[in-house]
């Protein structure tokens, strides 16, 4: 990286020696980072590397501890986000930070300038988002839009008001190929425009296509800087990784036994306005087989997890069966002990108490399915001698790294306690396994493990599938691939006979229904 | 005056004090804050704005030191759960009980005391249609400020990006605060109006409904406000609509008992109530609509990580 002495003039953002400590712990420790106008600059790194605190201090949420930040050479100090807005810096976040309950219309106008009238913001808002193509009904809900709808929203927002310099967290995570593309296309327009990007991600291919510069970071350290285009993804892997990462070995190879798991036109309404409901979807999976679904999200994954895992059972008892038994009414405790085990989404508050130790929230999950492992006498008492040594078992089989012997879940990081969470399912051999958004915010090293661990249970002979937004993953695990939308399953295909571009067509050509649906 | 006249005219001095109260808690509850308090700040408008006239003889000073008074009172509870970070609930249930309290200290020396009445306002030509013009325009200063609270507060949490500012805040606090909205200052001011319209409210009682100080005159009032935002799904027309459905039974059920109809007075006198839920209730059921107005972040207590 050229010194900041060097080439400081041009420089449109320059942060030097920042650190921000939270309590002992440093999130950022010495960062250097310098953003040249008409750039599109990647901050490359693995979750907890301290990227989304750094860009939150660029942003004016959070404030360094020590260190210096300088816009066009100057110092400053940005106290708010309002401050950041004023300087030039515009943000679209990770987890949106949209307001579900207003229009679209409303959502922009509270990050305009405040002379702008509210009666023309509707029009200006879908004027703007027609010459960057991303089309938006101003009036519509929040609530009521996908998350790709929404991402547009924010960027939108951000570029109304006119920045010089756009940050976008982990902009393509909710996006489908054919999407990412085109906000690939409306990015090169900004930079074309002498705007400056800053493209956070973990996707190595993706930057090496559109990004100009990189900074990696690991542990809140700098740990390299470079032009990705003169990287492998293997080298920039291993700045961001610090090591090899290990390479999931597909299953393939295994011999195809009973089906396990089957949903027999199974229809679900929406429980809430807000949800999906599922359309005579029907699948199949066998026992040494991984069936992953693609989909972009908000179409039905969540919905499809609950009907299957019995978290909300369903009317008719034939449309799920697990090991040929018809149990769609039944609970989930009752699916346990026919052998299945579940993953949900939601990481703190559906698969994990956050407040409570590991040994507890294994209790929670297997009370019932493993009652004389872990409970005793007719009262039920719980054998935490047994608990406590069951959830070490699985930290070890799964590595999972913590602080003391039996820490909060919530205080693992998203990785970790993930591992833990499938690691508590894996730990009963289960015959059939449901996991859905297996890596969502989970670092690479974990994700492999993860990954890894699903082919393993499937070689062995169970029955997996993967509900995934992520096509790098489940090119990785699958055998069979299906795609989501709007509630509706498409045929299970074969892995290898899918391109990306097939099932970015089944995912997004079927999904331009959905706005058209929005519109009235 | 017909009977019929003289029973709507009762109808409207029993429903304003809730609509008024209800309007400014509708505000605070759209910031996010709920405050529990709505019935000891109307209590402490209402010695206040009794003690006012008494001294100063206008009732005009009684009804702005009501108001006074209100704000004043809620600021302590927007200083203990917005500053301090104090449980709202709790916050809310402790100040009822103290403006109850404090209320009944204040005004012990004004029991009994004749009170001086807020005196209808007739407007020019209005106030001489049939019906209508003795009904709405022959109506004292706080009912005509009941109608302009209404059409404003309407306006101005649809219409204007202050408002605009306020359902974002009460929506997503953190959101709120990442677009740079101040939270904790729209809040504040958001109780602050919630407790100026509830020592309005309370000084309706004191000086229209009822012109004398007796202790804990409110009677509940305070509560029925509360409830009615909630079940009106915190949309402005629909706490009008509560709160003189609920004025309507009350009076009504109270000629009934007067007439002597056969049915035990216990039933009529939670008519009102039954009533009231039961229309919001199916007003309300459409969960989308519903789930559009409620203030997500309500009760959650605003801390920035910096």
């Amino acid at each position: 990286m050229p010194s900041s002495a060097e080439s400081g003039a041009g420089l449109l953002l320059a942060v030097e020696n920042v650190t921000k400590l939270f309590g002992s712990f440093a999130a950022c420790n010495g960062i250097n980072l310098d953003i040249r106008p008409g750039e599109i600059h990647a901050l490359l790194g693995e979750n907890g590397a301290g990227k989304s605190t750094l860009v939150k201090m660029l942003f004016g949420v959070l404030a360094p501890t020590s260190g210096e930040i300088r816009w066009q050479g100057q110092p400053v100090r940005i106290g708010s986000p309002g401050a950041a807005r004023k300087l030039g810096i515009g943000m679209v976040f990770q987890h949106f930070s949209l307001f579900e309950a207003l229009t679209v219309a409303e959502n922009i106008a509270l990050s305009l300038d405040d002379k702008v009238p509210l009666s023309d913001i509707a029009a200006r808002a879908s004027e703007l988002s027609h010459a960057y193509g991303l089309p938006l009904d101003p009036n519509a809900h929040v609530a009521d839009l996908s998350v790709g709808e929404r991402q547009r929203i924010e960027i939108v927002r951000a570029l109304l008001q006119n920045p010089k310099l756009i940050i976008l967290d982990e902009p393509t995570s909710v996006l489908t190929p054919q999407e990412a593309d085109r906000l690939f296309e409306t990015l090169f327009k900004l930079r074309a425009e002498g705007r400056s990007v800053l493209y956070i991600s973990h996707r190595l291919e993706e930057v090496q296509r559109i990004c100009d510069r990189a900074t990696v970071l690991r542990h809140g350290k700098v740990t390299g800087a470079c032009d990705p285009k003169q990287e492998t993804p293997a080298s920039l892997a291993r700045m961001m990784v610090g090591g090899e990462v290990a390479h999931v070995s597909a299953a393939g190879t295994t011999t195809r036994g009973d089906v396990l798991l089957e949903a027999r036109h199974l229809s679900a309404a929406a429980r809430t306005p807000f949800a999906v409901s599922l359309k005579n979807i029907c699948l199949k999976v066998r026992a040494g087989e991984v069936l992953a679904i693609a989909g972009v999200a908000g179409n039905g994954q969540g919905e499809l997890f609950d009907a299957l895992s019995g978290e909300y059972p369903v009317d008719i008892d034939d449309t799920v069966q697990i090991r040929g038994k018809a149990v769609g009414r039944s609970g989930i405790n009752a699916r346990r002990v026919l052998g299945a085990g579940f993953v949900p989404e939601e990481r703190h508050g559906h698969a994990a108490v956050s407040a409570l130790p590991l040994s507890d929230n294994l209790v929670l999950a297997r009370y019932f399915s493993d009652r004389k492992a872990f409970l005793s006498g007719p009262l039920g008492l719980i054998r935490s001698a047994a608990v406590k040594a069951a959830a070490k078992r699985i930290c070890e089989t799964m590595d999972v790294r913590k602080s003391g012997e039996d820490p909060a879940a919530g205080s693992l990081s998203g990785g970790n306690l993930q591992k833990f969470i499938v690691g508590r399912e894996l730990d009963r051999q289960p015959s059939v396994l449901i996991v859905n958004q297996p890596t969502w915010g989970v670092d690479a090293g974990a994700a492999s493990r993860i990954r890894q661990a699903l082919v393993d249970l499937a070689k062995s002979g169970s029955a997996v599938l993967v509900i995934s937004q992520d096509l790098d993953e489940i090119f990785e695990v699958a055998t069979e691939i299906s795609v989501i939308n709007e509630g509706r399953l498409s045929d299970a295909y074969p892995a290898g006979e899918l391109s990306r571009e097939k099932i970015g067509l089944l995912m997004g050509g079927l999904h331009g229904k959905t706005e058209a649906a929005h519109a009235h | 005056m017909g009977i019929f006249e003289a029973i709507l005219l009762s109808v409207i001095t029993a429903s304003t004090p809730l609509v008024i109260a209800a309007c400014g808690e509708l505000i605070a509850e759209r910031s996010g804050v709920l405050n529990l308090g709505v019935e000891g700040m109307m209590v402490m408008g209402a010695v206040i704005a009794f003690m006012a006239t008494t001294a100063t003889g206008s009732p005009y000073i009684g009804v702005l030191a009501g108001i006074a008074g209100g704000a004043v009172f809620s600021l302590l509870f927007g200083f203990l759960t917005l500053t301090l970070v104090a449980n709202q609930v709790a916050t809310g249930l402790a100040l009822t009980i103290l403006g109850i309290g404090v209320s009944g200290m204040l005004g012990e020396a004004y029991v009994g005391q004749p009170g001086i009445k807020l005196q209808p306002i007739d407007i020019p030509l209005l106030a001489d249609i049939p019906v209508i013009g003795p009904l709405l325009f022959k109506q004292d200063l706080i009912f005509y400020l009941s109608v302009v609270l209404v059409v404003g507060i309407n306006w101005f949490l649809f219409r204007s990006r202050a408002g605009l500012k306020l359902r974002a805040v009460g929506d997503s606090h953190s959101s709120a605060h990442a677009l740079g909205v101040s939270v904790i200052r729209t809040r504040y001011l958001a109780v602050m109006f919630g407790g100026a319209c509830a020592g309005l409210a309370g000084a309706q009682l004191s000086l229209v409904y009822t012109p004398q100080w007796v202790e804990n005159m409110t009677a509940g009032r305070g509560w029925i406000a509360l409830a009615l935002v909630v079940f009106a799904s915190w949309r402005p027309w629909r706490v009008v609509a509560g709160g003189y459905l609920f004025g309507a039974v009350s009076i009504s059920q109270l000629h009934a008992q007067a007439f002597g109809i056969g049915i035990p007075s216990q039933f009529l006198s939670a008519l009102p109530y039954a009533a009231t839920i039961i229309v919001l209730v199916l007003i309300s059921r459409n969960r989308r609509t519903t789930l559009i107005n409620t203030p997500a972040s309500l009760g959650k207590s605003f801390v920035p990580d910096r």
